[in-house]
């Protein structure tokens, strides 16, 4: 099964990249959200994958008895999951005030911190 | 979305989301749950509450501003890590006590404090951004 | 040494840091005679070391220190012989004499206080550096004075000459530190010793290393650059933009010392080689022409003792190289002249300039009358200058012609420049100690008279001690003079030269300077004329090289971050991806460490068509036409990737990215329904086929690594660990949930710290456009009521 996983998590990195590498910034807004699943998804594949026993111990033991998926990884990629969500929505409302404020969504267009044909930094002292 | 139907159902369906929302956190330490889930159920209650009857509401149902609801729960998490250095173990060592409520015996930890700091932010800083966008609509 | 005096000498040593930061205090209530308590700093640690003088004199080395880091082996230790006590001494005794001469020559200044502030900073470093025994310890004072010289040369910031001088004086000396540091690192590796003193007796291995030249030509970029040996010496000039007293102190006294310092120190070690006798001669010589012949250009007053110190510099770096006793002797005792008449002779041109308004020596005559007691210390500064007797440079001049004349091409060709080069500077010293104070009266933009007690206490004290360690000369020598040269030589040496001149070769040769230097002095305005008219000839010099090197870098720092960062984020994004798919599949195929073909079996069939689902969602994003169809899609595989969790024992991760991704669809959806904007973009069909090989190369990359990783055997010790203490140490059933808020409670401390900012920057990116227009709202308001 992990393999099946794997291959899913490399067609999740390439559609996202694909869609990062676009000009237009709500594309790449859509690969970033995308990204984090793949990466979110390689984090699991790689604890190894358990069938539908949730790392739980039950009333009355001290240990789990049986088999149970790697509580690790799932630990990792919840905190993941939350941060990556607050990043897509800085990154949303970054885009989104750059509209605003740009008058385009085309990352050529926006150039105010590096400037086309920026002038030399004086050379005095 | 204004409609009728909606408008009337949003603030029982709220009140039942962050009912539920507490539930999840308080659960969240022997059953699936946690401060994480909990806070998001929560946003996603007031975002709802805030699609049907407008931001304004929301705010003064709120009565703190999200943003330091979630300070404050970023100070008590931090605070209930603190507890341990009276025991003179590191930061954020879990400490525990069970005291009796009518008979019944109820585990009360700093986790549980740290998990309700968490619960907190992620309540606060969601619900903070979903009002913002959703406040926009306006102008 | 014991303990006690141990933690004395530490406190000498940091007195003089307790000082700068005393001193803005003590300027505040006190103004400029905050100068009277203030040297009482620097005359205790002259006091302290002076304590040491029956012991160093007698050949026993001072030397203490505390661990400083033991993990790294770095201690601060110091190490006091013959050589660092006269250091130490003419630090803080000229120490004392400036801290009093700058409370008269910026007496009523509103920034007296900062200045005796960088003054003690420096003064304490200068201290430490002359007395440090551990690399470590040296490089870190030796640093710490090319910081505090910047800081005094650019103290008056605002000039712009002011500014280019501190950074061309900065630059020069911190990457001659670099080369010392690098040098020290050698010595380290060659030797495996961590500290000067072990160093001195352990010489011979340095040298026989295969290392010596490399740490040598490394110590040698330090040293030169600090003593502005020629070409570097084109930064000391240029520092007297400074106040006088920096001059007088640091640029003529001390600092610039350093590097004849390190050489004298490390002379029993990497002298008497064919390097370091080649090296230090040559380049020694070439200074001392080069600031002697350029000194006669100036007409500044301070210029020309400026260059006159380069010449000086050169001139004792030539001795040290020498490679015998008597130049080490010859070279100690000039050093001990050249502190005393120098700073004398700085200390004098500001008093001039203060009190006259001028300090161009064409524009200076006849001020004598006016100032007696500063004639009378200049004077006595320019005799020992040109090595008249009974003066203490007297001795040191006789003393090097006893060096050089010891027959052979080479001594004689140095005992040429020597000659040159000390008449040159005779007539420079009479030119500034006597011309301006003689015939007939100029006018001046003030009217001279004499200055006030703090100004002229220091250059009266040093010139007549210029004139009492040469009349005393035994005891001098004794307590002063051959300790140090002892300490220099490496071995028992005893200096025994004094004033009373006595016949031979030396006598004749310092007749021949002293007829010479008569000649050049009458001349000197010809030879001006004519040093302007070949230099002008010239037209360059390591002067402009050093602003060339400055805007070339500029230039190309310019192009460089030009080309690097063209500002357009799909080269940036493409670049990254290509090195993440080359990262990630050349070193795979290149150690053939490629995956096993793996089996695809075993998947039932509910969980291929999750998969089936997620990977649809994924092709509708990419071809969207609508901004609803791309939200959706969007939705679609987050809520197959929800699902996949909960298929696989993750019910906490399935609830949660439940939420998330029905908040993404949400703010989505907010945002991008009044954008208007298009999901689907056009690419040129070529850039389509560029864009699609580089994320399948990306993604294959990914699987690949992802695929080989699962094939390794798996290590469950981490998730046995918690499974198995969850309950017990934790209380707590639900193992994910301890992980997050107990086990690794500070990551998740940390994790909602993040989601906090995030919503933070998020309000305010929004706020600053509501905000935006909350004004112009107002604005437009109040346009209406006019």
């Amino acid at each position: 099964m992990e393999a099946n996983l794997a291959i899913t998590v490399g067609i999740f990195y390439a559609v996202s990249i694909y869609l990062m590498l676009s000009k237009h910034i709500i594309r790449i807004l859509l690969g970033v959200a995308i990204f984090s699943n793949g990466v979110n998804l390689t984090l699991f594949t790689a604890g190894r994958i358990t069938r539908e026993v949730p790392p739980i111990i039950p009333v009355g033991l001290d240990m789990p008895d049986v088999l149970t998926a790697n509580p690790l990884p799932q630990a990792l990629i919840l905190t993941a999951i939350v941060i990556s969500f607050s990043l897509f929505a800085f990154l949303l409302v970054l885009a989104f005030r750059s509209y605003q404020e740009l008058g385009t969504d085309n990352t050529e267009g926006m150039r105010i911190a590096e400037p086309e044909g920026e002038e030399l930094p004086p050379l005095g002292y | 979305m204004q409609t009728l139907i909606f408008r009337t159902v949003a603030p029982y369906l709220t009140s039942l989301m962050v009912l539920f929302s507490v539930f999840v956190l308080l659960r969240g330490h022997n059953e699936p749950g946690g401060g994480f889930i909990g806070g998001l159920i929560a946003a996603s209650a007031f975002a709802i509450y805030a699609i049907a009857c407008g931001v304004e509401p929301v705010r003064r149902a709120l009565y703190f501003h999200p943003l330091a609801i979630s300070g404050s729960g970023l100070m008590i998490s931090a605070l209930s890590g603190l507890i341990s250095l009276f025991f003179g173990v590191p930061f954020l060592t879990g400490q525990w006590t069970v005291i009796h409520v009518l008979g019944v015996p109820v585990d009360i930890s700093t986790v549980l404090f740290f998990d309700i700091g968490v619960y907190l932010v992620v309540v606060g800083s969601i619900t903070s951004i979903a009002l913002g966008l959703e406040e926009r609509e306006h102008d | 040494m014991a303990a006690d005096g141990q933690w004395l000498t530490f406190l000498v040593l940091i007195l003089p840091f307790l000082a700068a930061v005393a001193a803005p205090v003590a300027t505040r209530s006190l103004g400029h005679n905050a100068a009277w308590p203030l040297a009482a700093f620097p005359a205790f640690a002259f006091y302290h070391f002076a304590g040491f003088l029956p012991a160093v004199s007698g050949g026993v080395a001072v030397s203490g220190g505390y661990s400083w880091i033991p993990s790294l082996d770095a201690d601060f230790s110091w190490y006091i012989d013959g050589l660092s006590l006269t250091f130490a001494l003419l630090i803080s005794g000229i120490g004392t004499l400036i801290v009093l001469y700058t409370g008269g020559y910026l007496k009523g200044h509103p920034q007296l206080g900062r200045f005796f502030s960088f003054i003690f900073l420096f003064m304490g470093a200068m201290q430490g550096l002359v007395v440090a025994d551990s690399f470590l310890t040296l490089f870190v004072f030796w640093e710490l004075t090319s910081i505090a010289s910047f800081l005094l040369i650019g103290f008056d910031h605002k000039r712009e000459a002011a500014r280019r001088a501190a950074l061309q004086a900065l630059i020069v000396t911190a990457a001659g530190g670099l080369s010392l540091l690098a040098g020290l690192i050698v010595i380290r590796q060659a030797t495996g010793l961590n500290s000067l003193s072990e160093l001195l007796s352990a010489g011979a291995v340095l040298r026989e290393s295969p290392l010596y030249l490399a740490a040598l030509l490394l110590v040698l970029g330090g040293a030169f650059t600090k003593s502005a040996q020629f070409p570097f010496h084109s930064w000391l000039p240029n520092a007297m933009e400074a106040p006088t007293p920096v001059s007088a102190y640091l640029h003529s006294a001390t600092m610039v010392k350093a590097g004849v310092y390190l050489l004298m120190r490390l002379n029993p070690v990497m002298g008497d080689t064919g390097p370091w006798e080649t090296l230090l001669p040559i380049v020694g010589a070439a200074t001392l022409l080069t600031g002697a012949l350029l000194a006669v250009r100036q007409t500044d007053l301070k210029l020309m003792l400026a260059y006159s110190t380069v010449a000086s510099l050169g001139l004792l770096v030539m001795l040290t190289g020498f490679g015998s006793e008597i130049a080490v002797e010859a070279a100690v005792l000039y050093l001990v002249a050249h502190s005393m008449f120098k700073g004398a002779l700085f200390m004098v041109t500001g008093i001039i300039d203060q009190e006259t308004g001028a300090r161009d020596v064409t524009r200076l005559s006849g001020i004598g009358r006016a100032m007696p007691i500063t004639f009378a210390a200049a004077l006595l500064a320019a005799l020992s200058m040109g090595g008249l007797p009974p003066l203490f440079g007297f001795l040191a001049k006789e003393e090097i012609y006893a060096a050089l004349t010891i027959g052979g091409v080479w001594p004689f060709v140095l005992l040429l420049v020597a000659i040159a080069g000390n008449a040159l500077m005779f007539a420079i010293g009479f030119a500034v100690g006597l011309r301006p104070f003689i015939g007939a009266a100029a006018d001046t933009p003030r009217t001279p008279h004499e200055g006030h007690v703090l100004l002229w206490l220091g250059p009266v004290v040093l010139a007549a001690s210029g004139l009492l360690t040469a009349l005393f000369s035994g005891v001098s020598h004794a307590l002063l003079s051959s300790p140090m040269a002892t300490a220099v030589a490496g071995e028992p040496l005893d200096i025994s030269i004094s004033v009373i001149p006595h016949p031979g070769l030396p006598l004749l040769l310092s007749i021949v300077t002293i007829a010479l230097g008569v000649v050049f002095y009458l001349g000197l305005d010809r030879g001006r004329a004519m040093m302007k008219a070949m230099l002008e000839a010239i037209g360059w010099g390591p002067d402009r090289g050093f602003d060339q090197l400055v805007r070339g870098t500029i230039r190309l720092s310019a192009a460089v971050t030009g080309f690097v960062q063209n500002g357009r984020l799909e080269v940036y994004m493409s670049v990254t991806f290509i090195v993440l798919a080359a990262a990630l599949l050349v070193p795979m195929i290149g150690f053939a460490e490629l995956p096993q073909m793996p089996s695809f079996e075993g998947m039932r069939i509910y969980e291929a068509g999750v998969l089936a689902v997620a990977l649809v969602g994924l092709g509708a994003v990419l071809y969207a036409r609508s901004r609803l169809a791309a939200i959706a899609s969007l939705g679609i595989q987050g809520f197959a990737v929800a699902v996949l969790f909960m298929l696989f024992g993750a019910a906490d991760l399935s609830f949660t990215q439940f939420m998330v991704e029905t908040l993404t669809v949400v703010i989505l959806a907010l945002v991008m329904t009044r954008l208007k904007l298009s999901p689907a973009d056009r690419r040129p069909s070529r850039r389509r086929v560029f864009d699609v090989s580089v994320a399948s190369l990306c993604g294959l990359g990914l699987a690949l690594i992802l695929l080989r990783v699962v094939q390794m055997p798996f290590d469950p010790a981490l998730s046995t660990f918690f499974a198995e203490n969850a309950r017990v140490i934790a209380h707590g059933r639900n193992i994910v949930n301890v992980i997050i808020v107990d086990f690794r409670g500070l990551d998740t401390l940390g994790e909602i710290a993040v989601v906090m900012i995030a919503g933070l920057a998020i309000l305010a990116l929004i706020r600053v456009r509501a905000g935006k227009m909350a004004t112009r709202k107002a604005e437009e308001a109040l346009t209406c009521r006019r």
